[in-house]
């Protein structure tokens, strides 16, 4: 295993027990904050990867952003405390599923892709090689992103209007 | 390099643990953070192949998921307030009628 292997292991079980603690948790905000630390070890597979760009992109908008407006969320809706308020009774179904999902998708990528290393050069995922790319080749995309943005926004402030007149 | 299916089996991890939250959470705002996991598994395997094929255009499609993802979070939460508003509850189980 490389170095590079390495740390990707320890960030993505750090990343993996975030996530069980998120779906786990008994308090909303501890889940919010074990968000927090997978959405964080994401953004530094990112980097091991060679691609800056996303992953300061991705502590920007999810841990910033995202988490943030989660909290508010929380905040505001006063979500109870306790596995039972949290959780529904069909826990044990719900955990086969995950499983069969896992199991799944782990046999098709064993089947698919060999674990002999790769001795492929990083691309660089630089601002400006993403920019290149998204400005030559993605413009009606980001113009389309762009008014997706707009309408979340208009839709956020007319559904949460605290008045009754239409 | 990072080789490819060890990637694919953290993102394949980060997925099924989403969908379990999904399917057992009953709070509203913890389902969505649930979705949150599975954007997020299927960014990781966008940069991953991005790398593997020599492209960026899987970074490129990557920042166009976290863009999507954001407008959906804040849709997501102002109907959860929205509802809450209405019914004192978000647990997904009670809310289970289209009016009223």
């Amino acid at each position: 295993m490389s170095s590079q292997e390495i740390a990707f292991v320890i960030v993505a079980v750090a990343g993996t027990i975030g996530a069980f603690r998120v779906v786990t948790a008994r308090n909303v905000v501890h889940a919010a904050l074990y968000l927090v630390v997978t959405l964080s070890s994401t953004g530094v597979v990112y980097l091991l990867l060679a691609a800056e760009f996303v992953a300061w992109v991705q502590i920007l908008i999810y841990v910033g952003a995202i988490v943030i407006l989660f909290l508010f969320g929380l905040m505001l809706t006063k979500a109870p405390i306790g596995r039972e308020a949290l959780d529904n009774q069909r826990r044990g179904v719900a955990f086969l599923v995950g499983l069969a999902v896992f199991g799944g998708l782990f046999y098709l990528l064993q089947d698919a892709f060999p674990w002999t290393a790769s001795d492929v050069e990083p691309v660089q995922g630089s601002a400006s090689s993403i920019g290149t790319s998204i400005f030559a080749d993605f413009v009606l995309p980001f113009e389309a992103v762009s008014f997706l943005l707009l309408a979340a926004l208009i839709g956020a402030v007319v559904l949460s209007r605290k008045d009754d007149a239409p | 390099m990072i080789r490819l299916p060890l990637v694919l089996t953290f993102s394949a991890v980060l997925f099924s643990t989403g969908v379990y939250g999904v399917l057992a959470r009953r709070n509203a705002v913890l389902v969505l953070m649930s979705i949150e996991l599975m954007l997020n598994a299927v960014n990781i395997n966008l940069v991953a192949f991005s790398q593997h094929l020599q492209q960026v255009t899987g970074q490129v499609f990557a920042l166009f998921v976290i863009a999507v993802a954001a407008a959906e979070v804040g849709i997501g939460l102002a109907i959860v307030i929205l509802i809450y508003r209405n019914r004192e509850t978000i647990n997904v189980d009670e809310v289970n009628l289209l009016k009223w």
